[in-house]
């Protein structure tokens, strides 16, 4: 782990539980002894817009906000929200990418196409190696609830960034109300697992 | 104790550990959770007021009684409570009153971006502005034990990314045992302000400026960092942590009240430093001051543009949209602060992305009555809330949208100005008790012919869910009186008063066709549940699309629901991509079904009845 601090941008569209994936970080920066910001926008709409959240930890964290190109990690629970925020990521950090698309209105009422996963992938290449893919949707349904496809990504991010696995259970114990605890405890080992496997989850290459 | 606290987290909990009995508001992003955090404290009353000047004269009253107060709003909120913040500024208070305004730099979720500490300086008030939750939490303490010792008010400015960032907050132990105050206050040479009152303390009024002025120099919310004399940057608010990110080295004079400034420490701060910046998001307000102040600020100017001829300009930095650390190093290295940036190496954005803007919900009960006024082709006057989204496209149904309460009054005035077409006001359940009603009732007496449609979704639905006169709950959950709209707009003088469920598109439809002909004023009431409350969630039965009565012919699609898609399936005559329904986001409202010309979409019953069918025959 970097000493100086890790900059987080997770991204994704209203109802994918961003804000949830990014407390659990908030929580966890601050129990590793780090100084932490979480800013979120609140956007206008409820459900189905971008939502945007910044992470930042570090030994003395100012700005709130991480400027285009500064973010260590993205983490995107959506893929066209991933292409949106690609000049966000800094040069050799690491992506992870939810593999699951939620086409916006505006396709149909401007045609514009939504990206192909090739072209995606070839720019997201092109800003660093370390671009990874997850089934989060699907894992989490084969847990019985796609909602915990946040929870997911969690655990894969763990097994990416290296750290410790009890320190992030505490934390979703924490965060996670009590009800939906077990489940979420079981979609951030799959996500672990989906990593360290290479089952659900894989790393882009250039070919 | 150290605990992650947004800065409206903070706020709450700091106004708790000062004491305060009483925090009244209106919900408005990005302040809403101030409120929301602060009911749950024990010994507290707290409350959603109809709207921020009921809210802000609640606080005051309380603070007159010898109670510390707060109130809450949104940057425009303090535009309706005005009024209030201007009396209070003159009478003083018997006990601590807070007003706490956010603002929205760069409007993520608001129609302007005005910079509230101009209203500190209008009004004779001081002001706080913290730079995360941390000073957020200390200078709401300071505020009120400032309130106290200058009797006034004091603003405490909030911008969204101090208000929406969560950071570590050392917690004070509990919460200040206060005396019980003395009895009511007979003053009223001090609480009556006619003129004779008024006159005498004006100039008192301005004296306590200046005694605050003097304390600012030693308040120890204002403080300097020495670093480099090269760079002395003054910045206040979230601008301070721009300023030690992409200026690490610079001397700092962080002022954490900005009005009204401590002179001594800026001159002596300018006199030490060889370069002077100010460094603050929006308006040039510190920068001016200081300017008038007769200290020259850094402005090389062969690096930057001419001044303009306008005065409100500010030497270096932008006055729109909100700063983040990109926009200082850009501005700082056009200004040859900082070197040139080094060549490439960033991503550079993808671009001919569709966008993603806010859209009505899947569900949303507005939805139905946009389909029927974009189809019926008249100009209508919009509102705050939700249904300001019936403007986007396909629904593309609102033409007008400025401020809380504006559109009845709008719609009237081009009524009575003589506009040939007939005009309707649109307006949502909370904006309708916040400020339509006198706009109603000038409708009913001044007898324009102005058709209002009261969208009552039963919540406070933009800034997530409030209640408000109309739901029967208050701020705490607890059932209360519910406000019925409409024996309240019967009383106003209105004989045309019908309330229709909001997903009755062939009933909204009849009824604005018959009223347009008629040439009388009338109130139409669309009622039905947040589609995102728990109550409707429990309802939600997404909707099927029978593929062979398809036939691609778009009709669903412009209902705007991001539950329709178009599928990868062709109409073999049509050649047109027939409609698909998307199970997670589709609710199972029947907008579509019932527009459905083929009878293609199954009705919820449908749905249902093919359900059991299949679990029969399995």
């Amino acid at each position: 782990m970097k000493a100086e601090g890790i900059n987080f941008a997770l991204v994704g569209v209203g109802g994918q539980g961003t804000i949830l994936a990014s407390d659990v970080l908030a929580e966890l920066g601050l129990k590793l002894g780090y100084d932490v910001k979480k800013a979120e926008v609140h956007g206008m709409s409820q459900r189905g817009g971008s939502v945007t959240s910044h992470l930042r930890w570090g030994a003395r964290v100012y700005s709130p906000i991480i400027p285009r190109g500064e973010a260590d990690v993205l983490v995107a629970f959506e893929k066209l929200e991933a292409a949106r925020f690609i000049d966000s990521i800094k040069p050799g950090g690491l992506v992870l990418v939810n593999d699951y698309a939620i086409e916006p209105l505006s396709v149909q009422t401007t045609g514009v196409p939504y990206p192909g996963d090739e072209e995606l992938r070839e720019r997201l290449l092109q800003v660093t190696p370390h671009a990874y893919w997850v089934k989060g949707v699907e894992i989490a349904q084969s847990l019985g609830n796609t909602r915990a496809a946040n929870v997911v990504l969690l655990g894969a991010l763990s097994a990416l960034l290296d750290l410790e696995e009890s320190q992030w259970e505490a934390v979703l114990e924490m965060r996670v109300p009590a009800k939906h605890l077990k489940l979420n405890l079981k979609a951030f080992r799959a996500g672990r697992e989906a990593v360290a496997a290479g089952v659900g989850a894989r790393q882009d290459r250039d070919r | 104790m150290k605990r992650l606290l947004s800065g409206n987290e903070a706020v709450a909990r700091a106004a708790w550990e000062a004491g305060v009995k009483v925090g009244s508001g209106y919900p408005g992003t990005p302040s809403t959770e101030i409120l929301e955090a602060f009911a749950p404290y024990p010994g507290v009353y707290a409350e959603w007021a109809p709207n921020e000047k009921v809210g802000l004269d609640v606080a005051v009253g309380a603070a007159y009684a010898g109670r510390r107060a707060f109130a809450t709003m949104k940057h425009v909120g303090l535009n309706v409570a005005s009024d209030a913040f201007f009396a209070v500024a003159m009478t003083g208070i018997e006990a601590g009153l807070v007003v706490v305004s956010a603002d929205d730099p760069s409007m993520h979720s608001s129609q302007n971006e005005q910079d509230n500490r101009q209203f500190a300086k209008f009004a004779r008030i001081p002001c706080m502005d913290p730079a995360d939750s941390q000073d957020t939490h200390d200078l709401t303490l300071a505020a009120f034990d400032l309130s106290e010792q200058f009797d006034t008010p004091v603003l405490l400015r909030m911008t969204t990314r101090v208000c929406h960032t969560s950071s570590p907050v050392e917690l004070g132990e509990q919460r200040i045992n206060l005396p019980e105050p003395g009895k009511y206050p007979r003053n009223l040479t001090k609480y009556c302000m006619v003129p004779a009152n008024a006159q005498k303390r004006h100039p008192a009024i301005e004296e306590r400026m200046g005694e605050i002025a003097e304390y600012a120099e030693t308040f120890a919310g204002n403080h300097i960092e020495w670093r480099s004399s090269d760079l002395g940057i003054i910045t206040g608010g979230v601008a301070y942590n721009y300023a030690r990110d992409v200026f690490p080295e610079a001397s700092v004079l962080k002022l954490g009240m900005v009005y009204p400034l401590p002179q001594k420490m800026i001159r002596e701060f300018a006199s030490r430093v060889q370069k002077l910046i100010v460094l603050e998001e929006l308006d040039p307000f510190i920068e001016d001051q200081v300017r008038l102040m007769g200290i020259s600020l850094y402005h090389p100017e062969e690096l930057l543009p001419a001044p303009s001829p306008y005065p409100m300009t500010k030497g270096i930095f932008p006055i729109a949209g909100e700063l983040d650390p990109a926009v200082v190093r850009l501005s700082g290295r056009q200004a040859g602060l900082l070197p040139l940036a080094d060549a490439g190496g960033a991503a550079q954005p993808m671009t001919g992305l569709p966008i993603r803007p806010p859209v009505l919900c899947p569900g949303c009960p507005h939805r139905s009555s946009f389909y029927v006024l974009h189809k019926l082709g008249v100009p209508v006057n919009g509102d705050i809330g939700c249904y300001t989204l019936g403007m986007v496209q396909p629904l593309d149904a609102l033409h007008t949208v400025g401020c809380m309460g504006a559109s009845v009054g709008v719609a009237h005035g081009a009524a009575v100005a003589g506009d040939k077409e007939r005009h309707v006001a649109v307006i949502g359940d909370s904006t309708f008790f916040h400020s339509a009603i006198p706009a109603l009732i000038n409708v009913a007496y001044n007898r324009s012919n102005v058709i209002t449609i009261i969208m009552d979704n039963r919540v406070t639905g933009m800034t997530g869910h409030q209640d408000n006169p109309g739901t029967g709950r208050t701020l705490q959950h607890k059932e209360t009186k519910e406000i019925e709209i409409e024996p309240l707009v019967k009383a106003m003088g209105f004989e045309k008063v019908l309330t229709l469920p909001a997903f009755d598109v062939a009933a909204i439809e009849k009824t604005l066709k018959e009223w347009l002909k008629s040439d009388e004023p009338g109130v139409l009431i669309t009622r039905e549940e947040c589609a995102l409350l728990p109550s409707a969630r429990n309802r939600w039965l997404p909707l099927e699309v029978v593929s062979d009565k398809c036939n691609g012919c778009t009709l669903c699609f412009r209902v705007g629901c991001p539950a329709i898609l178009k599928s990868d399936v062709l109409d073999s005559k049509t050649n047109r991509p027939l409609a698909l329904i998307d199970p997670v986001l589709c609710t199972g409202c029947e907008i579509c079904a019932q527009i459905c010309p083929r009878d293609a979409i199954l009705f919820r019953n449908q749905v249902q009845n093919r359900k059991t069918a299949q679990e029969v025959a399995q």
